[in-house]
């Protein structure tokens, strides 16, 4: 039967940042590279305005409810990246000094801003991260900058992996992005991977792994029906000598947990110190004369001075005035304005000043009548990473409830107080920026329904020095588990304070060569070098002499 | 074009008229008629139920479509214990949940829905439902909903696509510098 089974060099499980930045890298390497993705594939001409149930607003991602937290993330080919808002900032210094409550540094020490700025550059180049102009800032974003102003402070324009000659400001991003001004993976990397011979298999969900006799790994995977992902249709095996993790923060450590059994003991740090970016969100309900009298907008004739909700690309401005590494840890945030659709977003938000009920009801209803003039603020605080995953369900990482979108996790998540001291220093701060001079009305949205919520999941199976509190080395290695490594969300160590994906791929790019380096150990004849899927080379030279410092085989 | 037919189970006339008063509770809205019970018309304009949220509801996308019955059923128990502790009478001609004034419909909503409360997931995800209904007409493409008039997309003014279905917005910001950089921002637009 061995003869039959499926083999492939690289086996990549997911083909967000983690997965299509490492398959991209080991392609172009000359290994033969198989990614399986549990969402569908979609075409740019299926990416759907459309808020109804089976458009490509609910399939392509995959809101998890679990206790205490509810996880935002993408399940399509390209993950992530095709869902997200392409808000790409660097994390300030003082994160990777973060102690959080283990009581010394989280990250390894190989890693800090200084460190990591030759992989952050790298990605520039590849996805066209760029700084965004005042000219490009929404009028939710000029509003956040105009009100940070009033309150004395600085307020800057993201940077941001937009192409904003394309962009038509129509706000859908979240259903992919229909114009191609976002610079998803599936406009670089994957052609990338693709074209240098990597194979892509979207509707396949990885369930577990383990071992050959020969020391490498079988991989099981399930079938999902590209419009019912309820319904699953069969089962295969695909072995490989090294496998890359890169199902999410909210599904790699699942996928390990339940393979437990088979490829013995996991690092105790799988599935926990779960971090949600810290992230807390707030609605402010403006009062349109006071934005007209006291900031001084204006929209043209006949239209409200802001009244914009729905028009803008995500987060185009935020506050980094408590991005201040001399503040101490659990005080220190950024407050992006950003854009939340209908659907989630709407329910969890609270009425200011309520009588009643504050999250359903009359009074709730009628600050729905003011959508247009809502603001929404994201905060990314510090949090504790105190989630920790309880056991597999019994596919997947949810137990899906609606055909796609919905579904109950085992993620268990109760804030600390050092937790809810940045909340809620960072909820004060958005009140005392909007409500100055009654320019709006605040309130966080409510934990009460389904918990806090991120978009940003983190820390899962996260790096590190110590082998008690981290489940991967600093090479991005699943400690125990030769061969096996981990490059999404789940490895980095911590709360960032600002958007992670940029971080995320950061790592990525910078596991690759670790990870060519292990293959060519398991005798796969691969090399490192490729320059950015743009074509672009200076990323690429910068790194390539701090490899060789580190005597990488194959590099 | 779907492969699977949309199917939307079907509910017994009580059970509708329960979630209907549910649906109600969470987005209200004005009587359909005057003598309508299920919505309790403490608002103006069409609330959760007027924009459909049985249909959402009924559709077996959402997956509590085959509990439907159940939950109608467990909160008009749930009434009937509230009607009792605190010595409402019931009027035995609709279902309890129905019989509530908006008032105690909301109070016992709240009570479901704290957390802690072993059947919080449900009312949760019924709640969620609901609302959706309004906020977003879950149940119908979205350009079709704003021509057809959809209570909701029009309450939050949402506007008219252009004619291909998508929506572009030429005027997009206010184009000026409206504060000052942070002084620790690298070249490229990050935190230094």
């Amino acid at each position: 039967m061995s003869d039959t089974t499926e083999k492939t060099d690289v086996l990549v499980i997911g083909s967000g940042f983690g997965g299509a930045i490492t398959a991209y890298h080991l392609a172009a390497g000359g290994a033969k590279v198989t990614v399986l993705e549990r969402g569908p594939w979609l075409k740019n001409d299926e990416f759907e305005h459309d808020y109804k149930l089976g458009s490509s607003y609910t399939r392509i991602f995959d809101f998890v409810v679990g206790d205490g937290m509810s996880v935002l993330g993408g399940n399509c080919v390209g993950g992530g990246s095709v869902v997200y808002f392409a808000a790409m900032p660097r994390a300030p210094r003082f994160v990777f000094d973060r102690h959080g409550g283990i009581g010394r540094r989280m990250w390894p020490k190989s890693v800090s801003r200084e460190t990591l700025d030759p992989w952050y550059d790298r990605i520039e180049e590849s996805l066209s991260v760029s700084k965004q102009d005042w000219s490009d800032a929404s009028y939710a974003g000029g509003l956040w900058a105009a009100a940070c102003n009033h309150a004395g402070r600085t307020a800057n324009p993201l940077a941001a992996a937009i192409d904003n000659s394309k962009c038509v400001n129509c706000n859908f991003m979240m259903a992919g992005c229909r114009f191609e001004a976002k610079q998803s993976l599936t406009v670089n990397y994957l052609p990338g991977a693709l074209a240098h011979g990597a194979e892509v298999r979207p509707l396949h969900e990885v369930q577990y792994l383990e071992r050959t006799p020969g020391g490498d790994y079988r991989v099981h995977y399930n079938i999902v029906d590209d419009e019912d992902y309820r319904l699953q249709s069969g089962s295969g095996v695909i072995e490989a000598k090294i496998v890359v993790m890169a199902a999410g923060a909210a599904a790699t450590p699942v996928i390990l947990q339940r393979s437990e059994t088979r490829l013995g003991t996991m690092p105790h740090a799988v599935g926990r110190y779960f971090s949600g970016n810290g992230e807390r969100l707030n609605t402010a309900i403006l009062n349109e004369d006071k934005v007209a009298e006291i900031l001084g907008l204006s929209r043209g004739d006949g239209q409200l001075p802001y009244g914009a909700n729905a028009i803008g690309k995500g987060p185009t401005v935020a506050s980094w005035d408590k991005l201040d590494g001399s503040l101490p840890e659990y005080s220190r945030y950024s407050l992006e304005q950003l854009y939340f659709p209908p659907g989630l977003g709407t329910i969890l938000a609270q009425v200011p000043d309520a009588s009643g009920p504050t999250w359903f009801g009359k009074e709730k209803k009628e600050i729905l009548k003011h959508w247009k003039s809502w603001l929404t603020i994201f905060c990314m605080t510090e949090d504790d990473n105190e989630g920790v995953f309880g056991p597999p369900p019994a596919t997947g990482n949810s137990h899906r409830i609606s055909q796609q979108m919905l579904g109950r996790g085992n993620l268990s998540y109760k804030p600390t107080e050092n937790t809810w001291h940045g909340w809620n220093q960072a909820d004060a701060d958005v009140k005392e920026i909007l409500e100055k001079d009654g320019l709006a009305k605040v309130m966080p949205w409510t934990n009460d329904l389904v918990g806090a919520y991120t978009v940003h999941p983190l820390a899962s199976c996260r790096m590190g020095d110590d082998p008690h509190t981290s489940a991967l080395d600093d090479t991005s290695e699943l400690r125990g588990h030769s061969g096996i490594f981990v490059t999404d969300g789940s490895a980095v160590p911590g709360a960032l304070t600002v958007n992670p994906a940029m971080t995320i791929a950061a790592l990525a790019e910078r596991a690759v060569p670790h990870i060519v380096a292990a293959a060519r150990a398991k005798g796969i004849a691969v090399t490192y070098g490729a320059p950015a899927p743009t074509g672009y080379k200076s990323g690429r030279d910068a790194v390539l002499p701090l490899l060789r410092k580190k005597e990488l085989a194959g590099v | 074009m779907r492969r699977i037919p949309e199917r939307k189970v079907d509910i017994a006339e009580a059970a509708t008229f329960t979630l209907e008063a549910y649906a109600d509770t969470i987005v209200p809205g004005e009587k359909r008629w005057p003598g309508d019970r299920a919505v309790a018309g403490v608002s103006t304009g069409g609330g959760a139920v007027a924009c459909g949220a049985l249909d959402l509801l009924r559709w077996d996308a959402t997956g509590i479509h085959d509990g439907l019955e159940d939950l109608a059923s467990r909160v008009n128990d749930h009434a009937r214990a509230y009607a009792e502790k605190t010595g409402r009478t019931l009027d035995g001609t609709v279902p309890p949940f129905v019989s509530l004034d908006y008032d105690d419909r909301v109070r016992l909503i709240e009570e479901l829905t704290t957390p802690g409360h072993p059947e919080k997931d449900f009312w949760v995800l019924l709640s969620l439902f609901c609302n959706m209904a309004f906020d977003s007409a879950a149940h119908l493409h979205t350009d079709e909903s704003i021509e057809n008039g959809h209570p909701g997309l029009a309450a939050m003014g949402i506007t008219v696509p252009d004619t291909d279905g998508l929506w572009r917005f030429r005027d997009f910001g206010y184009g000026r510098r409206l504060a000052d950089l942070h002084p620790d921002t690298t070249p490229s637009g990050s935190p230094a």
